[in-house]
């Protein structure tokens, strides 16, 4: 179960791995998927074969060990059972890096701005449009969770169904209802008017929209809006003008960082402008550098910016229902 | 063009409204006629700001109070910007019935957008070094409810980490931990508010802090059914706020007590959930190596820091000790757009700097045999 429903639900991470639990396989910082765990089940990557019947009753975040026929593995190639893996406890957040992609999803930087400004505590009733692949849909689950409900609708009768396998997979059927409607042409339904605490529109043409999302919102109840393109934006704005107030536009992108130990050569050094070995996940210490007149510079730790980075995900428009009488 | 003199004798002598001061200024002025649609647009809007203000009230959030101390005392909350406090409550997976371990030396602002993120349910610990909490005084910006700030504890990290290294060194000992647990309330009441802006009555101080030493023993007994009445829905954290200033001291008295003995050997046997670190001015990596062992494996983190250096140190020292996985040293961009027709644009001053955040999951390090353990 992604998120607790219950105080005798313990958060996943404090408990044993059991058959039918969820477990993410970390294998490397760019290469983890979901697995649902099953007795005599196999699980076969680059690092080898993995029995599943293996991880039962271990906790999660522990390693684990392939059996043996495997490629070279975490360690030092070509051992065979020397292939290992981590088991890890689904988040939202791990959720959003391992689901199946039908549509473009957000991550988590678009989406934590958004459950911050939608300004979500538990409790809450947020409607969205559309679900897509439900990555942003899972983390609204979180923010409301408990007794809060998420209702989500996407006009694709295929993707609200796998959307809907999903949830249910994660154990967040009670938190979440998916309908198939379309949003752009019909609105949201007549009668949930005033029932949401805040609306997240993720739809082509979001000004059809927001009319009803004005009227299907509390007072006070806050609106967002994602979209790629700057012309859309300005059309959500101008629809939001008239019942909105406080619209207020971002983008947020992140710039990651990598971190590696060495020593920057001294100026009587080499002039070769390579300064050490590629940066990697996986690491030793290093000895020192030895330089060329056979002094050792003292290696540090020393930072940069990744050279690959997101430039654009979409536009986050958020605006407040205004309240009558004020 | 109306001189400033003559609008302060309008304003006050004659007690015209700010409505009738703008027209005023714009009839009279010389060069109004002249500017663009946009131009008498912004300079009307101008003059309204100065001249009719008007006041809005809103309901406190954790997105509104950290925009606040941003902009007005940033150095108060180690410049930690909006997008950067909710990128660490998303990474370190904080929701309901989740144990969260804070550190929080920026006032308070994690612990309160934990809690109100928790909703009234699980724990957020805030730990501290030495003998002394530093202040959290912010929580009380949050409108929590009670139920809300009764799962705020404070425990000096010493003793999280003793009972963590007796636990270890023999589980016959288990036993006897029971019995000579830490004392509750070892952090005197009074200095859990260490300084309270606003004049309070001391006697009511005195009071409440009576009272609240008997308490602890009483919240243990009812701590089951405190689970079980979730509390719904934040509109009833409306009601018990405001200007009741007995009321803002109880409930921040309320805030920050010990936690009970078997919640701390709760803890020290299944570990917290995640771990937030918000210590801008202090260097991190020996910190963070005391507070992983107290996370269950498989426990995100986020730790957030003003400068590169120390989180660079830390991610390294993580690495090569392979105590956690999935390490990002992460810093967020935000950027604002003004949308307007044929004006949109970002906006043109922008804040460059939200903090940086390390992120991780610990894991459990060392070599597993295959199969059951």
């Amino acid at each position: 179960m992604m998120v607790p429903l219950n105080p005798s639900a313990k958060p996943t991470s404090q408990r044993r791995i059991a058959e039918g639990d969820n477990v993410v396989v970390y294998e490397r910082h760019d290469a983890m998927r979901a697995v649902t765990v099953r007795a005599g089940g196999v699980l076969q990557n680059r690092f080898g074969v993995f029995r599943h019947d293996d991880w039962l009753g271990r906790p999660f975040g522990c390693k684990v060990y392939s059996t043996g026929g495997g490629g070279g593995g975490g360690r030092g190639g070509g051992k065979a059972g020397a292939g290992f893996v981590h088991l890890l406890a689904p988040t939202p957040e791990l959720w959003t890096l391992v689901l199946s992609h039908r549509t473009q999803i957000l991550y988590i930087a678009d989406i934590s701005l958004v459950v911050a400004y939608l300004e979500l505590v538990p409790g809450c009733v947020v409607f969205e449009s559309g679900t897509g692949s439900g990555s942003l849909t899972t983390s609204l689950a979180r923010a409301v969770a408990p007794h809060g409900r998420v209702c989500t609708f996407d006009f694709h009768e295929q993707r609200a169904t796998s959307a809907r396998e999903d949830f249910e997979r994660n154990g967040l059927s009670s938190l979440i209802t998916v309908a198939v409607r379309d949003i752009q042409s019909e609105g949201f339904p007549e009668e949930q008017r005033g029932a949401a605490d805040a609306v997240f529109l993720d739809l082509p043409q979001p000004w059809l929209a927001i009319p009803s999302a004005g009227i299907t919102l509390k007072q006070d109840g806050v609106l967002c809006s994602f979209s790629p393109c700057i012309e859309q934006v300005q059309r959500a704005c101008e629809a939001m003008r008239s019942c909105f107030t406080d619209i207020r536009t971002f983008e947020i992108l992140l710039r990651t960082y990598e971190v590696r130990e060495g020593a920057l050569k001294g100026a009587a050094d080499d002039e070769e402008c390579n300064a050490g070995p590629l940066p990697h996940k996986r690491r030793k210490l290093l000895p020192p550098a030895k330089t060329s007149d056979g002094i050792h510079n003292p290696s540090s730790v020393m930072v940069r910016p990744c050279s690959t980075a997101k430039g654009h995900t979409g536009y986050l428009t958020f605006a407040r229902l205004r309240v009558h009488g004020g | 063009m109306i001189s400033n003199h003559y609008v302060h004798t309008f304003q006050n002598r004659d007690g015209a409204s700010g409505d009738t001061i703008v027209e005023a200024l714009i009839a009279n002025s010389s060069t109004f006629g002249k500017k663009t649609v946009f131009s008498q647009e912004k300079y009307k809007l101008k003059k309204q700001k100065k001249y009719a203000p008007k006041v809005l009230l809103r309901r406190p959030s954790t997105r509104s109070i950290c925009e606040t101390y941003f902009k007005k005392s940033p150095a108060r909350t180690g410049f930690m910007r909006v997008d950067a406090l909710s990128l660490l409550l998303s990474m370190a997976n904080v929701g309901p019935y989740s144990d969260v371990l804070v550190v929080d030396m920026v006032g308070g602002l994690v612990v309160g957008a934990v809690a109100e993120r928790l909703g009234g349910t699980g724990y957020v610990c805030s730990t501290y070094l030495g003998s002394a909490p530093s202040s959290i005084d912010i929580i009380r910006m949050y409108n929590l409810s009670s139920d809300m700030t009764s799962r705020i504890v404070q425990a000096p990290l010493g003793d999280l980490c003793s009972l963590q290294n007796s636990f270890n060194a023999s589980s016959v000992l288990k036993d006897s931990i029971q019995a000579e647990g830490p004392e509750p309330n070892t952090v005197p009441v009074e200095n859990t508010e260490p300084s309270i802006p606003q004049p309070v009555d001391t006697t009511v101080l005195d009071e409440k802090a009576q009272s609240s030493e008997v308490q602890p023993t009483n919240i243990d007994i009812s701590e089951p059914t405190m689970d079980e009445q979730i509390n719904q829905d934040d509109n009833s954290s409306l009601d018990c706020k405001g200007n009741d200033v007995s009321s803002i001291a109880s409930k921040s008295l309320r805030a920050g007590k010990a936690p009970s003995p078997e919640k701390m050997k709760y803890w020290n046997e299944h570990g917290f959930s995640s771990l937030i670190v918000a210590a801008p001015g202090h260097e991190v990596e020996s910190f963070v190596a005391d507070l992983l062992p107290l996370l269950s494996y498989s426990a995100p983190f986020a730790i957030y820091h003003q400068y590169l250096q120390p989180l660079a140190a830390c991610m390294h020292s993580l690495q090569v000790s392979k105590t956690a996985i999935g390490l990002q040293i992460s810093e967020p961009w935000l950027r604002e757009y003004q949308v307007l027709p044929s004006r949109t644009h970002p906006h043109m001053q922008m804040n460059a700097f939200g903090g940086y955040i390390l992120s991780g999951i610990r894991i459990h390090n060392g070599d597993a045999c295959n199969g059951i353990q």
